[in-house]
């Protein structure tokens, strides 16, 4: 394959394979989460990253490289990503990365990101399954480089000086310009996100998707302490589903004799 | 970008479209097998047995590592009374020896496990694509449509339709129509989950072995249909089929008949205690040799239950049996070069020299049976439960007796001519062996 670095932007995006939802069922005894047989889906915010990765490569040309963290079947997830148009893809999977929380799946991802040129890294604002969002900030901070998120859109200076960007906020926008390389969470409202045709699948089939193990990121300089379980600082004591409300309390009657009930339940509450 | 043209697509991933894909890329051809469902398996449905041919034929020694539920050694066919069941069993070791006796299976481990053989032998699967058109040129089926655009566009110089009993393909090439209600049954499935041990001793087994069981006679009221309880590792299938031109008749919900089968008193002691883990549904073709539409036309050759291949209790094997014949028949034209409508009628030919026509002429009555009198789902459950009943019951009456008793039911429920008869001919089209 002749390589079109150079030639536009470099795009690195960081994508995750996420159990399908809609076909996720609980315990019912342990109320975990069953995960077997549960087939596993490109995780769907990323398929705006996906989309704004796309639509920068339909405008400047470059080269989109797609890279997952993951078991092998995130190799699906990938698949799709090719599917739809990107030029590579990679996959880093290896029992020591498993169980990773958000800063070690960052540094692992960042391990990678550092062995090839890009001026733009994309991540969906965050996945599915554990929605941290935290994964796109950790990455920019092991890259050291300026990162925006829920962005909504993207304007790539031609000469790959800058870039300007909107951030969809609750009641309105941010415009920023960032320097490059930067890293951009792409928000939905960035825009509907494309499906990929039979010939998009096809082509993806025939491309080799790159495997990467923990002791390949080693010999690139990792440091393997950093992966999975043993290199994430986070610990789950425990999970449970949130506390059910306990019920409201509804006065009827007389309104005057109502609001008295009110006022003395805010005030024994301590509210008034 | 250039639409480069396969040598086949093959529409439906399938036994019969797998089947047609292994047999083609094992030769070497350009395949791209289309798949609906995110992944093979997801949207079919089916009893859950698979037998030793013709896999054995396209994957030699198969059962060291397909993924098998059971090993078939006990096979059972019960007549059911409205009460009671007059049962016929045979088991044999020598049956679970290389699966000789067919083995259990679930679709969603055994069809992405056997799309997984056509794609390492080189064949291009593509899942999540529902083909939605047909694409003509010159009085033949040139390409699928999957979408809109020229990116969801294919061509091949031949088009294998596995796309099930609804068949887009072939609806869409007008070689057939959709089947009419007297040519399909409607197939209900419960998937019930028991403990591996539990399910040993209830059906009397051995670690990995199984049973099938297959019933007949009162099962949906009086009107044509049958049920299964097939043993899987940790769950039982468990489903029914009726013909849909007489649930029509019957004016109830399927799962009716399902929940009054699951109740029958000689059945729910088999399935006490389990939970229902899958409920799945589907239309199954019963409408034997006369139903069979044209199997060569337009550049399509249609497989497996998109060309009505079944026929009672069996059907996995005909369709990947048919599914090998259309790889084999494309295989022949790749060689020559030759991919005219005339030299796709070798798949015709094949299939009208196997055991599938074999099999379909024998019972060529079949359909015949399933749709006229109610003889096989009534007279003969509601004589056999009289005559067993008043036989086995000791009385003090003397069997010289009863056996005079048991010839005057059948004289009065069917008739000594028409027991000849069915003897002679139907009998032998609404038992399963």
């Amino acid at each position: 394959m002749v390589s079109e670095a150079g030639v536009g932007p470099n795009i690195l995006l960081a994508v995750k394979q996420v159990p399908d939802v809609s076909e996720l069922r609980l315990d019912p005894v342990t109320h975990s989460l069953l995960r077997e047989g549960v087939p596993s889906v490109l995780n769907p915010y990323d398929r705006y990253a996906l989309e704004a990765g796309l639509r920068l490569k339909e405008i400047h040309g470059g080269r989109l490289t797609v890279v997952s963290m993951g078991p092998p079947q995130a190799r699906k997830a990938l698949q799709e990503s090719l599917a739809l148009g990107a030029d590579e893809a990679v996959l880093l999977t290896d029992r020591a990365f498993a169980a990773a929380d958000t800063w070690a799946t960052a540094y692992t991802l960042s391990v990678f990101a550092k062995t090839i040129p890009f001026n733009m890294v994309l991540t969906g604002l965050k996945a599915i399954d554990g929605e941290t969002s935290q994964v796109g900030a950790e990455l920019a901070e092991f890259l050291d480089i300026p990162h925006a998120s829920y962005v909504r859109k993207i304007d790539l200076r031609g000469d790959m000086q800058g870039v300007t960007i909107e951030r969809q906020l609750e009641n309105g926008y941010d415009v920023w310009e960032l320097p490059l390389p930067c890293l951009l969470m792409v928000a939905k409202e960035f825009g509907q996100p494309r499906l990929a045709t039979l010939q998009g699948y096809i082509r993806a089939k025939r491309q080799k998707i790159r495997i990467l193990t923990a002791h390949d990121l080693e010999a690139l300089g990792a440091n393997s302490a950093y992966f999975g379980l043993k290199g994430s600082p986070t610990f789950i004591p425990k999970v449970s589903p949130p506390p059910a409300k306990p019920p409201g309390t509804i006065w009827s009657g007389d309104p005057k004799e109502s609001v008295r009930k009110l006022v003395d339940a805010l005030s024994r509450e301590g509210f008034v | 970008m250039s639409t480069e043209k396969f040598d086949a697509i093959v529409v439906g991933a399938g036994p019969a479209g797998t089947s047609a894909a292994l047999t083609m890329a094992k030769g070497g051809l350009s395949v791209a097998l289309i798949e609906r469902g995110e992944s093979p398996g997801a949207k079919n449905v089916f009893g859950g047995v698979v037998y030793k041919w013709p896999l054995e034929e396209m994957i030699p020694k198969f059962w060291e590592k397909a993924p098998i539920e059971r090993k078939i050694i006990d096979h059972r066919m019960v007549i059911l009374g409205k009460d009671s069941g007059f049962s016929v069993s045979y088991k044999d070791d020598y049956l679970g020896m290389e699966t000789r006796g067919g083995f259990t299976a679930l679709r969603s481990r055994f069809d992405p496990w056997f799309a997984q053989q056509a794609e390492e032998a080189g064949a291009t699967l593509v899942t999540s694509m529902p083909v939605s058109e047909v694409i003509e040129e010159g009085g033949r089926v040139v390409g699928i449509r999957a979408g809109r655009g020229k990116e969801n566009e294919l061509y091949a110089q031949a088009i294998v339709a596995a796309d099930g009993v609804m068949s887009t393909v072939l609806q869409k090439a007008g070689i057939r129509g959709p089947p009419a209600a007297e040519d399909v049954a409607i197939g209900l499935k419960e998937v019930i989950e028991l403990p591996s041990d539990t399910i040993e001793s209830r059906f009397n087994l051995k670690r990995g072995y199984g049973a099938r069981l297959d019933y007949l006679g009162s099962v949906a009221r009086g009107k044509s249909g049958g049920g299964f309880v097939y043993t899987n590792s940790n769950t039982l299938s468990v489903g029914i089929a009726v013909l849909l031109s007489h649930l029509l008749e019957l004016r109830c919900k399927p799962y009716e008949i399902l929940d009054e089968f699951k109740s029958h008193p000689v059945v729910a002691p088999l399935l006490e205690g389990g939970r229902v883990k899958e409920y799945q549904a589907h239309l199954i073709p019963e409408g034997g040799l006369q139903s069979i539409p044209p199997l060569a036309s337009r550049g399509v050759l249609a497989v497996g239950d998109a060309a009505m291949l079944c026929l009672y209790p069996e059907g996995t094997n005909m369709a990947m049996a048919s599914g090998v014949m259309a790889g084999k028949t494309i295989l022949e034209s790749k060689k020559t070069g030759d991919f005219s409508i005339q030299r796709l009628m070798l798949y015709e030919r094949l299939m009208k020299e196997s055991y599938i026509f074999k099999e379909h002429s024998r019972k060529k009555n079949y359909h015949n049976v399933l749709t006229s009198g109610d003889r096989f789902n009534t007279d003969y459950p509601d004589a056999i439960t009289e005559i067993m009943r008043n036989i086995l019951v000791v009385d003090g009456v003397d069997r010289g007796t009863k056996h005079a008793a048991a010839r005057k039911v059948i004289r009065d429920k069917v008739g000594y001519v028409r027991v000849l008869r069915d003897l002679y001919r139907d009998i032998w089209s609404a038992l399963p062996w």
